[in-house]
């Protein structure tokens, strides 16, 4: 029971935060914008690390602020990952570690250092000094220092951001893990579609300090009246059951609830959870189901939508297949040559799928 | 040849002023440098600048004010006859209030360096892993300012050592009260004795030179633990 609610109202020079937000109890909410949206803003003012006159902050039972009422940040239990690891450079990987670990009393202490150390893999970092650790373990360190505050809610600013690419390559698999053990909302705030896509299960997408839309993350990645499906990366997550494993073909099959799917042979086993990125230009559209053809997914589906794209040469055509939604990008020639229209059942052709694990 | 007595009856008196000097600089110079490193008010620069007055000004100047304003007829003067104390002029704790005030920006300037340097973001880092505000500043300023307290308490020390014309003027030469090193060294060329002279003041150059020289190299092994 840590829901979050929040109403963040906040002037800062020109730009005004004007922000009304929950995120469930459990699960990842990514607070998706541009820079400049009042990401950082929101979960500063979340955090009370920036005054928000005026607003009001609730996790679970508690409330952080309401009124005359603040509570400063020490007294509030948060976690907090900022976009630099800011690792106490006077203390080693364990001093950074115990630093909120010690603050926290005993009997409020919800995880055991060892886990959380085993969870990130710093078992062989802790005498180091930050100095002497890479960009990707440093974050690890500062993440498993948030955890150790046993925190009723985790604040995550683009935690990745500062990463490079191999250093976001190795941080992810551990980010993926532990968002499936904890047991309190997290908000997460990035720019990076990649990112959500593979870690949120909500979605808050912020302009200019207001919500333009929140909800379910394939909902809002499938939505051609919202900027995620414009993007050249636009494309569907749905969730997906390893099914089973050819090994003559070396092919994996995932269940989805829009049927089966097929992929390079995957190293998760049977029975495993995960999910997959369909991208809107891999998804074309045939009125039959093809009989002689090399692509090897290919799923009926109803039209639900149809949408201009930035180029105008293309559609958006947003496709319901039993509940899942799918984005395919077709050319306008190709949709009026086929004669598609809003309610038709097509067939979905996907070129390419990625397994996100 | 060895010290004699006196000499080194000065050389001990310099020892204790200076260190209570460090000592008493230790504790006001933190506070006035973490606020002039943190606040935003209009008063911080005019602060500043005359705490880095010192600097600038002829220790004569100094002196000579300090000696009026604890003289006899002095404000500070008049105070501490009217309790009783009689006048801070010629006494070894009038030479700790004019040595406190001559070596502050010597503690002040380096402490503030330290904490401008440290940010703000460690602070809040410190505040979301639940540490209050006194304990943000033991737990976190004061270990990262480590340079800047070790280089404001050697600077101090070295200073109020070499000390010499604020003393003359405020202090005059009274042995075991006021006669400090650097005036005895004068003193012993005034009469012509080189000798002794010379043995007083080469022990001051190894000595500042064993202290700038520590300085130096602690500073240099503080730095590798930063990020």
């Amino acid at each position: 029971m840590n829901e979050l609610l929040a109403q963040i109202r906040t002037r800062l020079g020109a730009f005004e935060l004007d922000v009304e937000l929950s995120a469930p109890a459990q699960g990842v909410t990514a607070l998706f914008g541009r820079s400049g949206s009042g990401k950082t803003s929101l979960l500063r003012c979340i955090a009370g690390l920036q005054r928000a006159p005026g607003s009001r902050v609730q996790c679970g039972e508690e409330i952080w602020q309401q009124d005359a009422l603040f509570v400063p940040p020490h007294r509030r239990a948060i976690g907090y990952v900022f976009q630099e690891p800011s690792l106490f450079a006077h203390l080693t990987v364990r001093g950074n570690l115990e630093y909120g670990w010690k603050r926290v009393r005993p009997d409020e202490r919800r995880v055991r250092f060892e886990d959380v150390v085993a969870w990130l893999g710093l078992e062989a970092l802790l005498d180091r000094r930050p100095n002497q650790l890479s960009g990707g373990q440093r974050q690890r360190v500062a993440i498993g220092r948030a955890l150790l505050t046993s925190p009723r809610l985790l604040l995550m600013d683009e935690p990745l951001a500062s990463l490079d690419l191999e250093s976001k390559g190795e941080i992810l698999p551990y980010l993926e893990r532990l968002f499936a053990e904890l047991k309190m909302p997290v908000l997460y705030v990035s720019h990076a579609p990649a990112e959500v896509m593979r870690l949120a299960q909500r979605l808050i997408l912020l302009e200019e300090g207001k919500v333009r839309a929140a909800g379910e993350l394939n909902g809002l990645l499938t939505d051609p009246d919202l900027p995620l499906a414009h993007l050249d990366e636009a494309g569907a997550v749905i969730e997906a059951r390893v099914e089973g494993h050819d090994e003559e073909y070396h092919l994996t099959y995932l269940q989805t609830s829009g049927g089966r799917l097929t992929l390079s042979r995957s190293s998760l086993p049977v029975g495993a959870v995960s999910r997959v990125r369909v991208l809107a230009r891999d998804v074309s559209l045939t009125l039959t189901q093809p009989e002689q053809t090399s692509i090897s997914n290919i799923l009926p589906a109803r039209i639900v939508g149809i949408a201009e794209d930035r180029d105008p040469a293309q559609l958006l055509v947003q496709l319901d297949l039993a509940g899942s939604r799918l984005l395919s990008r077709i050319t306008r020639r190709s949709a009026a040559s086929l004669g598609i229209g809003v309610g038709m059942e097509v067939f979905a052709q996907v070129k390419s799928v990625a397994l996100m694990a | 040849m060895g010290l004699t007595e006196a000499d080194w009856q000065a050389v001990w008196l310099t020892l204790r002023l200076a260190t209570l000097t460090t000592l008493i600089l230790l504790v006001l110079a933190t506070p006035l440098a973490w606020w002039l490193a943190h606040t935003r008010s209009r008063l911080r620069h005019p602060i500043a600048a005359i705490v880095a007055l010192p600097l600038v000004l002829p220790p004569t100047v100094l002196g000579f004010y300090l000696l009026l304003l604890m003289g006899p007829n002095g404000p500070v003067g008049e105070l501490t006859q009217w309790l009783g104390i009689g006048t801070l002029a010629f006494t070894f704790t009038g030479l700790v209030i004019a040595s406190v005030l001559y070596s502050l920006p010597f503690a002040v300037q380096p402490l503030q360096n330290a904490f401008e340097s440290i940010g703000q973001r460690p602070f809040e880092v410190a505040a979301t892993l639940r540490a209050g505000p006194w304990d943000r500043f033991l737990s976190i300023a004061l270990p990262l300012a480590r340079p800047g307290l070790l280089t404001a308490c050697v600077l101090t020390f070295a200073h109020t050592i070499g000390e010499f014309g604020v003393i003359l003027m405020i202090g005059g030469n009274i042995p075991g009260e006021t006669k400090v090193l650097s005036i005895a060294i004068y003193d012993h060329v005034e009469t012509l004795e080189y000798g002794r002279a010379n043995l007083l003041a080469a022990g001051m150059l190894v000595f500042s030179f064993l202290v700038l020289l520590g300085l130096h190299l602690s500073n240099r092994r503080v730095r590798l633990y930063r990020l």
